[in-house]
């Protein structure tokens, strides 16, 4: 199955993934152009997660290629594994915020595991919890947040860094509708500032408002595109 | 490397139960370590105290003549090692004898003769008053002709060079176990931590963060806690040194030694070696964890 577009910024390229006898993915070919919001959906168990795992390294690949900006995958050495995942920022559906941190810390930590400079990383830091309207509960801890509360420190923590992709694993997947539409705003905000948007979801009520492409995993296979 | 020892130092804040039981048995096997080695270096200081008493007497065949004996002299004097070589007539060997005799020296006066042969008495180089120096000296100058005997209480310090060989080794032994138990007792707290931190790790490692930004602050808690161990394990010790000394002191010490605690340098070099031990607990638990 392949969807090409131009510009791409990640290029998979008949990649499988296994685990033991079972088959997670089989001989997904895509392409996912620079800026691009993109949402890829599917059953639970259909592949959808271990595809936005094999891009950041989460896993590697059991055959196949992946590009992503320009870096082969199978060819990269441990040592680059850090600077491939700074391209990215990871939304995880349990949010994955570090509970003994404030909100701040937690936003932060991106930045200087980037090695950024101390005196910028205040300033940054504010801006994105800005934009999430998390700026007002920074020195909170992530236990006394609620679910969507958390998400929008997730997505602060993914945009923190400028990265040049956006990875959101069921973002809105334990949220209620107005807060899974603020974390879709959010989302879209970042695409404005030229992010690309990679969204797994199977919440039928945000691809019905989905007016990009979507892409549709089956027991780890890739669909063809539905006829226009 | 600031912002590192600031997250170390929270670290520590953090887990402070689990710092203090490391610091503390840290401490506990630096202590006992440290007493080991406490009593070598005191036992070496005996040793080298009592061998720099140790003279070594060379006594002569009968009837050696006036020529001979300048001439053995002049043998004994151009041996390497030998600092002094002094002359000890028959008399004078009596008249020693008879003052160390003291309350029995009349058992000296039926003596139809002087039964003692004439002698020398041989002072050595500081650095071949060791076993193995002295009897190789005393080899070589028992096979000069004149010569008929040679003694140095080769048997006593034969003894107790063994015993504090022995010492030693043993001393080398428990010092190498208690590394190993240090390192162990560091690598595994450092492993507890990481253990209980697995899933904030994890989150590091996905936004991008280097071994090198986990690692790091690990190793300074590993070395804090081997530092503060040492040092508290030294203080004990020298709270201990000086209660026995205050308590015992004037039966301890005589006018030739003293029991002495380790020097200034030394300690520091002590707790510098508790860091560096810390350091590699931290790393053979990393080295496990984030593989």
């Amino acid at each position: 199955m392949t969807d090409t577009r131009d510009e791409a910024i990640i290029r998979l390229f008949h990649v499988h993934k296994r685990y033991g006898a079972k088959a997670a993915l089989q001989d997904v070919t895509l392409e996912i152009a620079k800026n691009e919001l993109l949402f890829v959906t599917g059953r639970s168990g259909a592949g959808k997660t271990t595809l936005l795992r094999l891009l950041y390294l989460g896993e590697a690949v059991s055959e196949g290629q992946i590009l992503v900006d320009g870096m082969n995958l199978s060819r990269i050495p441990r040592a680059r594994v850090p600077t491939l995942r700074r391209k990215f920022g990871i939304i995880f559906q349990d949010y994955k915020l570090i509970p003994t941190k404030t909100v701040y810390e937690n936003v932060a930590l991106v930045l200087e595991a980037a090695g950024r400079k101390p005196s910028v990383i205040p300033k940054k830091v504010r801006s994105v919890l800005r934009i999430v309207g998390m700026e007002d509960r920074m020195n909170a801890f992530p236990p006394s947040l609620s679910g969507g509360e958390q998400q929008r420190v997730a997505v602060a923590r993914a945009a923190a860094g400028d990265p040049k992709i956006i990875l959101a694993d069921e973002p809105t997947g334990s949220l209620d509708e107005e807060a899974a539409g603020l974390i879709m705003s959010y989302l879209d905000t970042f695409h404005t500032r030229g992010a690309t948007i990679i969204v797994a979801t199977h919440d039928k009520e945000l691809l019905k408002r989905a007016d990009t492409r979507v892409v549709q995993l089956r027991d780890g296979r890739l669909l063809p595109p539905a006829p226009v | 490397m600031k912002r590192f020892f600031l997250r170390a130092l929270k670290d520590i804040r953090d887990n402070r139960f689990l710092t203090a039981i490391t610091v503390i048995t840290v401490a506990l096997s630096i202590m006992i370590a440290a007493a080991f080695a406490l009593f070598f270096v005191n036992a070496g200081g005996i040793l080298n105290m009592w061998q720099q008493g140790i003279r070594m007497m060379v006594y002569l065949t009968p009837q050696v003549s006036e020529a001979a004996r300048q001439d053995t002299m002049a043998q004994l004097q151009s041996i390497a090692g030998v600092q002094e070589a002094r002359y000890i007539s028959s008399e004078e060997a009596l008249e020693r004898l008879r003052g160390q005799m003291q309350h029995h020296d009349a058992l000296l006066d039926n003596l139809r003769r002087n039964p003692l042969p004439e002698a020398f008495e041989i002072t050595l180089q500081a650095d071949r008053r060791d076993s193995t120096s002295l009897q190789f000296l005393a080899e070589r100058i028992a096979n000069l002709e004149t010569v008929a005997d040679v003694e140095y209480g080769q048997e006593w310090i034969g003894r107790f060079t063994a015993i504090v060989n022995l010492f030693s080794l043993a001393g080398y032994a428990i010092g190498g176990l208690f590394f190993m138990a240090t390192v162990f007792i560091v690598a595994n707290t450092i492993r507890l931590v990481l253990y209980a931190r697995r899933e904030e790790i994890e989150i590091m490692r996905l936004v991008g963060a280097t071994d090198r930004f986990i690692r790091v602050p690990f190793y300074l808690q590993g070395m804090i806690q081997g530092g503060l161990g040492t040092l508290l394990g030294l203080g004990s010790l020298l709270l201990g040194y000086l209660y026995l000394t205050r308590q015992f002191g004037d039966p301890m010490a005589t006018e030739m030694f003293t029991i002495r605690f380790f020097p200034v340098l030394t300690c520091a070099g002590i707790v510098l070696g508790g860091m560096v031990v810390g350091w590699l607990g931290s790393w053979v638990s990393l080295k496990q964890f984030l593989k």
